[in-house]
């Protein structure tokens, strides 16, 4: 049995389709990503999921239960962790910690276990308010609150947004760590370099979900032929690509520019044409994909 | 029940941890007792007068004297034309004019009457009507003295021939009409209930902006244990504060406590919890706190003007007195005021229980059916 089954659930509020027909499942003990840009409806499928929002048509079965119908099951063994730091910003990280394991009817010796390794590193601000910690330790704490109960599913509603590099690698360090004591874990974000630290991911994208793989499997599934192309005036280089025939896409990918070309086409064609063109110092070479480049290939 | 108290040690937390919250409870309503029962006050004193004497007669100074005994006017001037005096109404530096026209004396010797002009400016009604009352007074015993004057003879034969009722009369509950302990129990009610009613109207739709709600909400925390949990501490916040407000009441203004207080008490716990219903109905009805606080103030301001703590109940259109029965500040005024003045009883004040108790009934009802869980 799937820890998580959607099955064909569309949303809408008025008249904008926030969620179209989607469809995916999430294996037990699984971390699977919703990959999308900023407005895609992940939030709305999270909130669907985690019983705040119904569906307008569809169904949810998280651990077998329906979001509807056993939505008081669900909430028993759930964890969420809502987009927006949602804990008690006048209470301190100790008594947001003992509220939520209270009102889940447990306490946070109970399982302790679960948050050790987490909670540890936020313990010497234990007596601090809530509302005056660092970003990436407001992470931790919502972390440390959703786990609290022991969920069998834990959502994580764009958990890196608004943390710097260092905290966000060592969250999803914690989130391997989570997965391999059995928990489900699903987790949305809009970074795609996040992608590919997720079993399996979705793409979606103003609400369609393009794509369900692992991010291997959709990064070699990207049969199109992709340079990286640079030169000297960069900007130029864009202008020129862009208006060639054989240009599929040409997108800036840090000091590289990735062009999809729309058949194959020898290196040293291109770097024939960019010479023609008056371009010094050309670097290219052919290049393999990212979850990027699929993505916005697919879109 | 574990769960239940600690939302309310939560709740306690949260409330304690605000600053504003302790003067809020203690300094607030003290210094509103103290402003509102010296200064709302509906006895009409210090009425301006001007008197445009155009008659300079003896009769025309005794009147003059006989009114500037009575404490209740201040002789702003005595403009020597008429059209002084309309100007200083215009101005509005006086309230009533009172002209005493040439010849005063002698057409009332010749002729057996005189004529005296009230100019009144109705602009504040209640100093007007009631300080022309106590004028005329004033002049209606003047005339008698100078019938009296006049004519002795004719005078006491007719008060020999008819009958006359003298009316004498005494102020029950509150014998020296001290206004301030009337109006200082019905503050005090209306009080209490306006402060929970907004710490309440605010406080659930202000964890619906900070997000924590959505959070909560996940939870498989029950309906009525989230309601719970919030009433409770402002129920107990509200309790304090009427302790609070009886004893600053009876250390500053010496009211009486005739009743008994164990009877304020629990109709206090009644009221609040109707009260506190309506509170979180608004809260939960709200996305933000401003439109809460908007909602509440439509409230609160027809409960207070409709209260009878201003305006008597008694004087409003037939209508307006049925729209006061579902008013809970109205009841609370009532009862405390007939509780700590005339020392009523439980038995006294059952309509006001019994009401309540509905309003509670259906506030509390309304308030867990409007809280949904989902967003």
């Amino acid at each position: 049995m799937s820890s998580i089954v959607v099955d064909r659930v569309s949303k809408s509020y008025d008249a904008v389709e926030a969620v179209k027909e989607s469809q995916f499942s999430v294996e037990k003990g699984e971390l699977f990503g919703l990959i999308g840009p900023d407005g895609a409806g992940k939030s709305t499928l999270f909130k669907m999921m985690t019983t705040l929002l119904i569906p307008d048509t569809g169904d949810i079965l998280i651990e077998g239960f329906h979001t509807v119908r056993e939505y008081k099951k669900i909430r028993k063994i759930i964890g969420y962790m809502p987009g927006r730091f949602s804990l008690y910003q006048d209470l301190s990280v100790e008594e947001n910690l003992q509220f939520f394991a209270t009102i889940f009817g447990t306490t946070i010796q109970a399982n302790y276990h679960l948050i050790e390794e987490i909670y540890t590193q936020i313990e010497p601000f234990r007596k601090r308010r809530a509302g005056k910690l660092s970003g990436g330790m407001k992470q931790k704490l919502a972390l440390c609150c959703a786990l609290i109960h022991e969920p069998k599913v834990l959502f994580l509603d764009e958990p890196t947004t608004g943390v710097d590099a260092v905290s966000r690698a060592e969250f999803w360090d914690m989130l391997k760590r989570l997965k391999s004591k059995g928990i489900t874990i699903i987790v949305s974000t809009p970074y795609m370099d996040e992608a590919s630290l997720c079993e399996r991911i979705a793409l979606i994208q103003t609400g369609e979900i393009l794509r369900i793989d692992s991010p291997e499997n959709i990064i070699h599934g990207f049969d199109k032929p992709l340079f990286a192309v640079s030169a000297q005036n960069f900007y130029q280089l864009l202008q020129d690509l862009r208006t060639q025939p054989f240009t599929e896409r040409v997108e800036a990918f840090g000091e590289f520019l990735h062009l999809t070309t729309k058949e194959a086409i020898s290196t040293e064609k291109i770097e024939a044409f960019l010479n023609f063109k008056g371009h010094r110092e050309i670097e290219i070479h052919p290049t393999t994909a990212t979850i990027e480049d699929v993505f916005l290939d697919l879109i | 029940m574990r769960r239940l108290l600690f939302i309310i040690q939560k709740e306690f937390i949260q409330i304690f941890r605000n600053k504003s919250m302790l003067p809020l409870m203690t300094v607030v309503p003290i210094v509103q007792l103290i402003v509102l029962s010296y200064a709302a006050d509906n006895e009409v004193k210090n009425v301006n007068l001007a008197i445009v004497n155009l008659d300079q007669s003896a009769y025309a100074r005794q009147l003059i004297n006989k009114i500037q005994v009575s404490d209740r006017f201040i002789l702003v001037d005595a403009p020597a034309a008429v059209q002084q005096a309309d100007d200083m109404i215009q101005m509005g530096s006086v309230d009533i004019v009172l002209t005493i026209p040439p010849r005063f004396e002698r057409t009332f010797l010749r002729e057996r009457q005189g004529e005296i002009q009230l100019l009144v400016n109705a602009i504040n009604g209640q100093q007007a009507t009631v300080g022309a009352a106590y004028l005329s007074t004033i002049i209606r015993s003047f005339n008698q003295e100078l019938r009296m004057d006049v004519s002795p003879r004719l005078v006491v034969q007719k008060q020999s021939t008819s009958p006359r009722i003298d009316i004498e009369s005494s102020n029950w509950y509150n014998p020296d009409l001290d206004y301030k302990y009337f109006m200082a129990p019905g503050i005090m009610g209306e009080l209490v209930t306006i402060l929970v009613m907004l710490l309440t109207a605010m406080n659930i739709v202000r964890e619906r902006e900070i997000g924590t709600i959505e959070q909560v909400n996940v939870t498989p925390i029950k309906k009525w244990q989230f309601i719970l949990g919030k009433m409770i501490p402002f129920l107990v916040v509200g309790i304090i504060l009427l302790m609070v407000g009886l004893t600053a009441g009876k250390i500053i203004f010496d009211i009486p406590i005739r009743g008994n207080l164990g009877v304020i008490f629990a109709y206090c716990v009644v009221n609040l919890t109707a009260v506190l219903g309506l509170g979180l109905f608004i809260s939960n009805l709200s996305d933000t706190q401003q439109q809460a606080m908007f909602t509440t103030f439509f409230f609160v301001i027809i409960f207070i003007l409709m209260s009878g703590l201003f305006t008597p109940i008694e004087s409003m259109p037939q209508w307006a007195q049925h729209l006061t029965i579902p008013n809970p500040i109205a009841h609370f005024v009532h009862v405390m005021r007939s509780v700590l003045l005339k020392g009523s009883g439980f038995s006294d004040v059952l309509f006001s229980f019994r009401v309540t108790v509905v309003l509670a009934v259906v506030f509390n009802i309304l308030a867990v059916w409007s809280y949904r869980k989902v967003a």
